[in-house]
């Protein structure tokens, strides 16, 4: 699969708190501006991919946009640690054979429609795997993906000497690059440190602005096969690599009972594949986009990616070290914390205008763009190189 | 003998006593019948019984059964009966559920068209106070003898339980979905017992618990009983969003027990800002609702 299919082209509508469109509208708006995008038709597209949590069909996009027949379609699991994984099945799906064109989406009213930050007293109710799962937390009123993550994050403090502050870099950091990102919902926002601590309690240690925003929108993704890509309208953004990953004793946004909680062993398997398929090795990543739906998971994420040695996050994001200009900068479109949350498929996005040197937060000489997906979760993680 | 149930005995002295002094009003007459026995409203009942006997319309008498048709109060202003005061001190006394449990007719001889009778009562008796399903209780007896003229054509006791209806928790939202693998220990909360599965063959404890045994892959499994110790391993504040059947802020942690397990719980009888990574812990057992009880944990030194 190693480079053998690329992004072709992307998609996305506006990214607002009520779209006033229904999902499957947004969904069939990013597809077919990722087509437009790519110089494909609809007629041109065979396979699908998106996310076992999006309402939007496969067989529905495709009737709204006029896909015709498929001889591929795939739901990946685990919300949004899917996000890479939609173009890995998509990359593995080309590289087979098994089709020839295919879309990945994402869309939802996740603000104005059912919002994932809220508490659903359900999620416990019935005796699935995941509900009795879910039943050794909710009762206590441990329900929301903040206060899931909250629990990591102590740790982590406890164990690495990590700060809210240290959490608070990464907020400034994604606000800051935000600001200067038109498309991003806080543009012309940046944040001080100052008011990400003074920004109130959600669930300790996580302040409110250690929490990403929720987000109306859709991102669409065209991959096919490298060679095709190079003929198309755009620059390909080749996927070098591509990788899904769970850890042993996985658990959904919930892995209390299985180690030191200071990690994300889930995107330590994800790395270490991207990097053995890739031939690469951090040194060679110019920018990376890394999930950021809570700020201290972006630490976890250096340390488990190899960026930094184990509870050494703290210093990696100091003096700007993962903003533009800095060692590493981190979603130079300001993340989902910035731009939007579209579930982490907005970000594979900004990395292709990365690779083809089009964003709006252009980083110099990018060569390589390493992607992840949502912590955790079973998870996923893409390598883009130009090409 | 307590305040309360000092309190309670001269309720029950009271009730008592009315219950004689009504008892000893003996039978009292009501008014006659709006209305003479007629065929329209024996038509109209026979169809709602769906009684198609035509024999009572062909020979011009009712049903005995519809005694109670005859004298049975409209939308005016009601009749005083010597039950009435009885029933309104049960309820200022807090008995006020209310289910007949016996109805008996007693029938002398039917009625014909164009008698017109009357309904006499007579407050029986009041035993209690009783324990019942529903809750604690008095069942109160009375007769009524309907008459024509002076003759009487049925007779009818009635008997009701009036309780005091047990207070209900309000249902707790959070429920755990429970099956096979997980029963055990939501039983064992119940009865004050933090259960942690043990493998059958190796021994090995694990939670949260589930069908094999991850180490031997036995399914042969059984529990020990944990000491209800533990120390706190990580733990969050939760402010916002607010959560059903919760009151903000409340604490949740992973507790580390000494048996090798970690498990989730609330944080209680503790300050927020004294709860701390390292503190020590003991289980204590809360009852959320009528059905669920859920083990939560408490500082050791309080």
């Amino acid at each position: 699969m190693r480079s053998e299919a690329a992004i072709a082209g992307i998609g996305a509508t506006e990214f607002s708190k009520e779209s006033g469109r229904s999902e499957l509208r947004l969904a069939a708006e990013a597809v077919l501006a990722a087509l437009d995008d790519a110089g494909l038709t609809p007629s041109d597209v065979d396979g699908m991919v998106t996310y076992t949590q999006d309402t939007n069909q496969e067989i529905a996009v495709a009737r709204e946009v006029g896909i015709g027949d498929l001889t591929f379609f795939s739901r990946v699991h685990y919300g949004g640690g899917a996000a890479c994984g939609t173009v890995m099945h998509a990359a593995m799906a080309v590289a087979t054979g098994a089709a020839r064109t295919v879309v990945c989406y994402r869309a939802f009213n996740e603000r104005s429609g059912r919002r994932f930050g809220q508490p659903d007293a359900r999620v416990g109710g019935e005796p699935s795997s995941q509900g009795l799962e879910m039943s050794w937390h909710v009762p206590y009123g441990l329900m929301t993906p903040a206060a899931w993550v909250a629990m990591f994050a102590r740790r982590y403090m406890h164990v690495s000497g990590a700060t809210s502050e240290d959490f608070g870099r990464v907020a400034v950091a994604m606000r800051r690059h935000a600001a200067t990102n038109p498309a991003a919902w806080f543009h012309g926002r940046p944040i001080t440190l100052e008011e990400h601590q003074a920004s109130r309690w959600i669930a300790e240690p996580l302040h409110l602005l250690d929490c990403c925003q929720e987000s109306d929108g859709g991102v669409a993704l065209v991959v096919t096969t490298a060679e095709r890509a190079r003929d198309l309208r755009r620059s390909p953004a080749v996927i070098a690599a591509a990788a899904q990953g769970s850890g042993t004793g996985q658990m959904m946004m919930t892995s209390y009972y299985r180690d030191d909680m200071a990690g994300l062993p889930e995107m330590s398997v994800v790395g270490t594949r991207l990097w053995e398929m890739s031939g690469l090795s951090p040194a060679d990543i110019q920018t990376a986009i890394l999930y950021d739906h809570f700020t201290p998971f972006v630490l976890n994420q250096l340390e488990e990616l190899g960026f930094c040695g184990r509870g050494e996050a703290k210093d990696y994001v100091k003096d700007g070290g993962i903003e533009l200009g800095g060692r590493l900068p981190v979603n130079p479109h300001g993340g989902q914390l910035g731009e939007a949350y579209i579930h982490g498929m907005n970000g594979i996005a900004e990395a292709v205008r990365q690779i083809r040197g089009t964003s709006v937060n252009q980083v110099g000489g990018v060569e390589n763009v390493l992607v992840t997906a949502g912590t955790g979760v079973p998870t996923s993680g893409l390598v883009l190189t130009r090409g | 003998m307590s305040a309360h149930d000092r309190e309670e005995t001269g309720a029950h002295e009271e009730l008592m006593e009315l219950a004689a002094k009504q008892a000893a009003l003996g039978e009292v007459r009501g008014a006659p019948a709006a209305d003479p026995v007629n065929e329209p409203m024996i038509r109209h009942w026979l169809a709602a019984m769906g009684d198609a006997n035509p024999a009572y319309l062909a020979n011009g008498v009712a049903p005995p059964a519809m005694a109670q048709v005859w004298t049975m109060q409209g939308l005016g202003p009601r009749q005083p009966s010597p039950v009435d005061e009885v029933m309104t001190a049960l309820n200022e006394a807090g008995f006020t559920g209310v289910v007949a449990t016996n109805c008996d007719h007693t029938y002398h001889r039917p009625l014909r068209v164009g008698e017109r009778v009357t309904a006499a009562t007579r407050f029986s008796d009041l035993k209690g106070p009783k324990s019942t399903a529903l809750g604690e209780g008095y069942f109160a007896t009375w007769t009524v003898t309907w008459y024509s003229e002076d003759d009487p054509v049925a007779e009818m006791l009635f008997r009701v339980l009036k309780f005091r209806p047990k207070e209900r928790k309000k249902p707790y939202p959070l429920k755990p979905a429970i099956n096979q693998d997980t029963a055990f220990f939501w039983e064992g909360v119940k009865q004050g017992e933090l259960r942690i599965q043990r493998c059958g063959d190796c021994g090995e404890l694990r939670h949260p618990p589930g069908p094999l045994c991850p180490t031997c892959r036995s399914a042969n499994r059984d529990h020990v009983v944990a000491s209800g110790l533990g120390t706190l391993y990580s733990f969050v504040v939760h402010h916002h969003p607010p959560v059903p059947g919760r009151e903000t802020p409340f604490v949740v942690a992973v507790v580390e027990l000494p048996e090798g397990v970690r498990i989730v719980g609330n944080i209680v009888d503790c300050p927020v800002e004294d709860v701390g990574i390292g503190m020590e812990l003991r289980v204590t057992y809360s009852s959320m609702d009528d059905e669920l009880t859920l083990p939560l944990w408490a500082p050791r030194e309080p």
